[in-house]
């Protein structure tokens, strides 16, 4: 195996991991913050329940978001040296204010955790709406770091080296909002409807339990709310990535060649050999709509780059699929059960309902890793779009491959057991009669 | 504040740098010295030394640790080229460091967590194993930096080497340094940790044991650096600093040593404190102007004065959020750790996650 293979390799595999927990870690804060919210102003004792099985929850996927986010941190420096090198003093800045939230984080993390009866309600609250904000704002500043890795800004190139450095500019690069927008949304809309899922399933058997009824109404308002907005912020997103980066929004769209009026396309397999993409439901003109509001405009193709500047298109065209049709499912329940909760004034409860919620439960964490895919593939073969090349950037140090191995090994294990405890946490749910004898007795 | 505006940009993050790793020695050092305590259990009380254990690192482990990216982030924006040194030449150690603190930090969680006693157990193996080896590998890597031949390895060019930069005698005995000062730290911490008269003399016991095996390591660290790292050592012998440094460091530390015989434990944890933070202060003083000897310094800095003034400023505008938060988390959780607040309150109450 190459070490650039190796590399990789490796960092999709950290990032893969990492970014799931980063999620949960930004999605989770707030329902908890809502759940609790809902106790202090007199709602059942679920809630108070509740606010405590989702911080549990927090804590055990914190801390492996924490640990895998150092490792990452290293990672940059361990697998990327020259990237650094020439980054470093540009996107820094970025990760310092990012490294604030996520300190930030941590402290109001512990006070939650630990804080239950120890501090005033209210202060205990706030606890948690600083872990909610800060774990928002930690990774929309990580998410500007990336976006600048797309469209990168605020430098100078002379002979090779960076002049004129603005920090500022290079944060508030052109991709900066598209990108933290969407990935923030996406983290609610995964999260919401991750957790929605589990507790659907837990009332297909135990239709009445108030307590899955608290958790499913929140995680669906959360969840659903973001999963609706997700598809008008993946219009602006893509837009940008049509704008600043052609080669990834052709290789999206398994746009082979440049024409007016180029199609959206549905589906399909494109053929690299024979510049087409095949088996796809095509709609007139639609990605010349989408991507610059004018039927007539035209779309660049994987023709308009040199052979050695396109990305590998079937990966990044497949990818992208899936996330758009993880994206449409989960706004399709989130429809649903808005409608049907509109329409009965109760959290919806059919069966047909729950099993939907519960199949679509790990859409959002699918799209999230396919959307990531799409992005990082899709900028191929730049690690800073026109600026350096992936293969330029990659460590010099031999034997790459038995890291590589090391850290699957490491976070395949991790995985399992985080799976194991979490279904735990949610085995041991509480019944209907234990909630209403006794509102304290829940530790 | 003017001396603020004196102090030129690439010193100054630099001696962030140099601060954070003391906070994070301080805190998050203390924290593994915890889990070697944890794996050294023994005897009549080993639950409830276990159980004390816990009860203190919890709260603030996530805080203590974030420390150490502060000092990475601050490391790759300011001094990029030294950054690339130091990954690529510290490779192995760094990247198996790296997998103890994952083990480590997902097994203090997993073990609050976990439903059943032996599970529990296990995790408190994967836990401190790992709380062992990772200060080891940490305090190699300094010392193998301050030995220069890691930045030689990189100014030779060539194939990279994978062990000799850090498989040699110096730096193995910073590893063992570390990993006997972050476990005398914690000794020290957990003597004012609970009020039980017996936990207190367990932990007074390890404290006074692990203060003395530190001078000793202390004593054969230094004269390792005569040869080893000529830089670390002139500077403690010859600079004009070094002999006041020194005599300041051994006095906090037969400071901390008496103040343990008389049980007055507050005040040996502040003379451990000093102690520690002026080991790895002299430490940096030594090491000053190198970032990555024997040659790249800090005035080599090739990120330009405009990223080093800003990140100063985000220094500065984020402290003003973080020393209050962290202050925050420290009374509410270490409060009854100080003695005149003692009396006051519940001792009795203690943390546990919810």
């Amino acid at each position: 195996m190459s070490n650039l293979l190796a590399a990789r390799l490796q960092m999709a595999m950290s990032l893969g991991f990492h970014i799931i927990f980063a999620a949960i870690g930004i999605g989770l804060p707030l329902m908890m913050c809502v759940a609790e919210a809902c106790w202090l102003r007199g709602r059942g004792p679920e809630y108070r329940l509740l606010a405590r099985r989702w911080a549990k929850g927090a804590a055990i996927l914190f801390a492996i978001g924490a640990v895998s986010g150092t490792v990452l941190s290293f990672e940059l420096g361990l697998l990327w040296p020259p990237f650094m090198k020439f980054a470093g003093p540009i996107i820094g800045v970025g990760f310092g204010l990012e490294g604030f939230a996520f300190f930030t984080e941590a402290i109001f993390l512990g006070v939650y955790i630990y804080g239950w009866d120890r501090i005033p309600a209210i202060a205990h609250w706030l606890s948690g709406l600083l872990v909610a904000v800060s774990g928002a704002a930690s990774g929309a500043l990580v998410l500007s770091v990336n976006a600048w890795m797309n469209t990168p800004a605020g430098f100078r190139l002379l002979h090779g080296q960076a002049v004129e450095i603005d920090p500022i500019a290079a944060l508030a690069n052109p991709a900066m909002i598209s990108e933290a927008l969407h990935m923030t949304l996406a983290a609610y809309a995964a999260t919401g409807l991750l957790v929605a899922g589990v507790h659907a399933i837990l009332l297909i058997k135990d239709r009445e339990n108030p307590f899955h009824r608290a958790a499913l109404g929140i995680a669906l308002s959360i969840g659903g709310g973001a999963s609706l907005l997700q598809p008008l912020s993946g219009h602006y997103a893509a837009q940008v990535v049509a704008e600043t980066q052609g080669a990834k929004l052709a290789a999206m769209e398994g746009q082979f060649q440049t024409e007016r009026r180029a199609p959206l396309r549905i589906g399909g397999l494109p053929d690299p050999k024979a510049e087409t993409t095949r088996y796809a439901l095509e709609i007139p003109a639609g990605l010349s709509i989408l991507a610059y509001n004018d039927p007539d405009a035209e779309v660049k193709g994987l023709d308009a780059f040199p052979s050695d500047q396109r990305p590998p298109v079937v990966v990044v065209h497949l990818a992208f699929q899936l996330m758009v049709a993880c994206g449409m499912a989960m706004a399709g329940v989130a429809l649903w059960g808005a409608v049907s909760w509109w329409r009965s004034g109760r959290v919806p409860t059919s069966s047909p309902f729950l099993w939907a919620a519960a199949l679509a439960s790990p859409l959002g964490m699918i799209a999230i890793e396919a959307g990531w895919t799409v992005t990082e593939v899709g900028r191929q073969p730049w690690i800073i779009q026109g600026v350096m090349r992936t293969t330029e950037a990659v460590t010099t140090v031999p034997g790459l491959w038995f890291s590589l191995l090391v850290y699957t090994a490491l976070y395949a294990g991790l995985g399992v057991v985080v799976v194991l405890l979490l279904l735990h946490q949610f085995r041991s749910s509480p019944r209907a009669d234990e909630l209403t004898t006794s509102a304290e007795g829940f530790h | 504040m003017g001396f603020l505006t004196t102090i030129p940009p690439a010193e100054g993050v630099a001696t962030a740098m140099l601060m954070s790793l003391i906070v994070y020695a301080l805190l998050g050092g203390a924290d593994y010295g915890a889990g070697v305590w944890d794996l050294l259990a023994r005897g009549p009380r080993e639950q409830a030394q276990r159980d004390l254990i816990a009860r203190a690192i919890g709260p603030v482990w996530e805080a203590n640790h974030v420390w150490l990216i502060v000092v990475i982030v601050l490391l790759f924006t300011a001094f990029p080229a030294a950054f690339t040194v130091v990954m690529t030449t510290l490779h192995v150690p760094l990247s198996v460091m790296l997998i103890g603190i994952v083990l480590r930090g997902s097994a203090f969680t997993f073990r609050s967590y976990d439903a059943t006693e032996l599970a529990r157990q296990r995790w408190n193996r994967v836990f401190s194993i790992p709380s062992v080896v990772t200060p080891i590998l940490l305090g190699a890597v300094i010392g193998a930096i301050a030995t220069g031949e890691p930045g030689r390895a990189a100014e030779a060019g060539g194939a990279i080497p994978l062990f000799s930069t850090w498989l040699q005698p110096f730096p193995l005995a910073v590893g063992l340094f570390a990993l006997n000062l972050f476990a005398y730290l914690a000794a020290v911490y957990l003597t004012s940790e609970t009020s039980d008269r017996d936990l207190q003399e367990d932990f007074r016991s390890k404290a006074l044991a692990s203060a003395v095996s530190l001078g000793l390591i202390a004593w054969v660290v230094y004269l390792l650096a005569r040869t080893n790292a000529p830089l670390i050592y002139e500077g403690l012998d010859r600079s004009r600093w070094g002999a006041p440094l020194r005599f300041a460091t051994g006095a906090a530390a037969i400071g901390a040593m008496v103040a343990l015989v008389l049980r007055r434990y507050g005040t040996a944890r502040l003379a451990a404190v000093v102690q520690a933070a002026l080991i790895l202060w002299g430490a940096g003083m030594a090491q000053y102007p190198y970032i990555v000897p024997p040659h790249i310094d800090v005035a080599q800095s090739t990120a330009p004065p405009i990223v080093l003034k800003l990140l100063l400023i985000a220094l500065g505008c984020g402290s003003i959020i973080l020393i209050p938060s962290l202050v925050y988390l420290f009374r509410v959780f270490k409060g009854h750790t100080f003695p005149q607040r003692r009396r006051g309150e519940d001792d009795s109450v203690t943390p546990t996650p919810a």
